[in-house]
């Protein structure tokens, strides 16, 4: 695999959220605007990077026997710096988000990205490959979140453009589900026409 | 009649999965069988109710020494090791239920449930150690409410002639998002 093809295979092919249907409690919880989608993809992408290039450089020193635990171990203090430095700089998002910042541990995605990916390969294709998800997990969230703030409240990252209410629904819980799954059933459709010749 | 709050508000009005929005992975790949369903539901509720009350300690012990910031870090290890030990206790003790639960519980560390339970119940300051295990028990029974009703939805669903890209996920989403709606007439109960 070329380093264009580990870094870009998130954004369709291999899309965590739409295509490998990976880390869905932070995909509904939080996209009930833009700007939160926007906000936990980078947080998220801050950890699958770190994650995969310090589980990469540290690969050969972990017995196999403790190797989950001891990469969980990795994945919960990267989550704990990010926590920190969340609160300290950027208090609104962090409230915003909520639960869902120490959840980040339990994203099966840095995990997965962990265990199939960096565990296997070099530090900078390990960093590449976390990079690529990362954004392909931000780009989900993002139109997720736009979707559900257009209908919901009638503005986009914020921006009121409709002088009304939305559609309350789309900002609640039932939106979350529906948008998430005509958007999976659209990237299939999509996937299978971009894909079909290979 | 406070624990009956509890109970209600954590099965019906803010269901952990249909209002929440925790353990979704396991609530989507699970929920194809009623009986694996039934399954997943004791596991997690064996584990969550310990693993909220030894966190609701473990936070004390946190606070008396100021580090709170390890929160994240102790509690998904205390979980991953009580897991660990759980399974082993039942292989010993009970072959049966072990044989039950087997294939579930090594899922369950990573099912956000059981961490975003135990990080909500020690971020109420107003539980005590038996509202924590209250709460626990009343989340999992709300996790197994929705996970039930789901599978049985599922399996209806099966039969159904759907469209081709909406096959599989996409249709489970949206049946699960016309469930949260009727589940959003709970609210407002408590």
């Amino acid at each position: 695999m070329s380093k264009l093809q580990i870094l870009t295979k998130g954004i369709l092919k291999e899309n965590p959220a739409l295509v490998l249907i990976l880390g869905m409690c932070p995909t509904l919880g939080v996209t009930t605007s833009a700007t939160n989608g926007l906000g936990m993809g980078l947080a998220t992408t801050f950890v699958i990077l770190l994650s995969n290039v310090v589980i990469s450089l540290i690969k050969n020193l972990i017995p196999n026997n403790v190797h989950i635990p001891a990469y969980i171990v990795v994945i919960a203090s990267i989550v704990t710096i990010l926590q920190q430095l969340m609160e300290a700089y950027m208090p609104s998002l962090f409230n915003a988000l909520g639960l869902f910042i120490p959840l980040i541990v339990v994203n099966c995605i840095v995990l997965g990205r962990a265990e199939a990916f960096a565990s296997k390969n070099n530090v900078i294709d390990s960093a590449l490959d976390g990079l690529g998800m990362g954004y392909g997990f931000t780009l989900a969230l993002t139109v997720l979140g736009a979707i559900r703030e257009i209908l919901g409240s009638g503005s986009i990252f914020g921006f009121n453009f409709l002088h009304s209410d939305g559609i309350i629904g789309f900002v609640l819980a039932p939106g979350a589900f529906l948008v998430l799954g005509l958007l999976i059933a659209g990237a299939k459709i999509l996937t299978k026409k971009i894909y079909k010749k290979d | 009649m406070e624990y009956i709050l509890i109970i209600i508000s954590a099965i019906f009005v803010n269901n952990v999965v249909l209002a929440k929005f925790l353990g979704i992975c396991p609530f989507i790949g699970v929920s194809n069988k009623v009986s694996t369903s039934i399954g997943m539901t004791g596991a997690v509720a064996f584990v969550m109710v310990i693993a909220s009350l030894v966190t609701y300690f473990i936070q004390k012990l946190l606070k008396s020494y100021q580090i709170e910031f390890m929160q994240t870090i102790t509690f998904i290890l205390v979980i991953a090791s009580l897991v660990q030990m759980v399974e082993l206790v039942l292989k010993k003790v009970s072959p049966s239920l072990y044989q039950a639960l087997g294939i579930f519980l090594p899922l369950i560390t990573t099912n956000c449930t059981v961490l975003g339970v135990a990080i909500l119940a020690v971020s109420n300051p107003d539980y005590g150690a038996l509202e924590t295990a209250v709460f626990a028990l009343a989340n999992a029974l709300g996790y197994g409410v929705a996970l039930i009703v789901f599978a049985g939805l599922r399996e209806q669903l099966e039969l159904a002639e759907v469209p081709q890209a909406m096959e599989g996920v996409p249709i489970a989403f949206i049946t699960a998002g016309i469930l949260a709606m009727a589940f959003m007439g709970f609210s407002g109960l408590v």
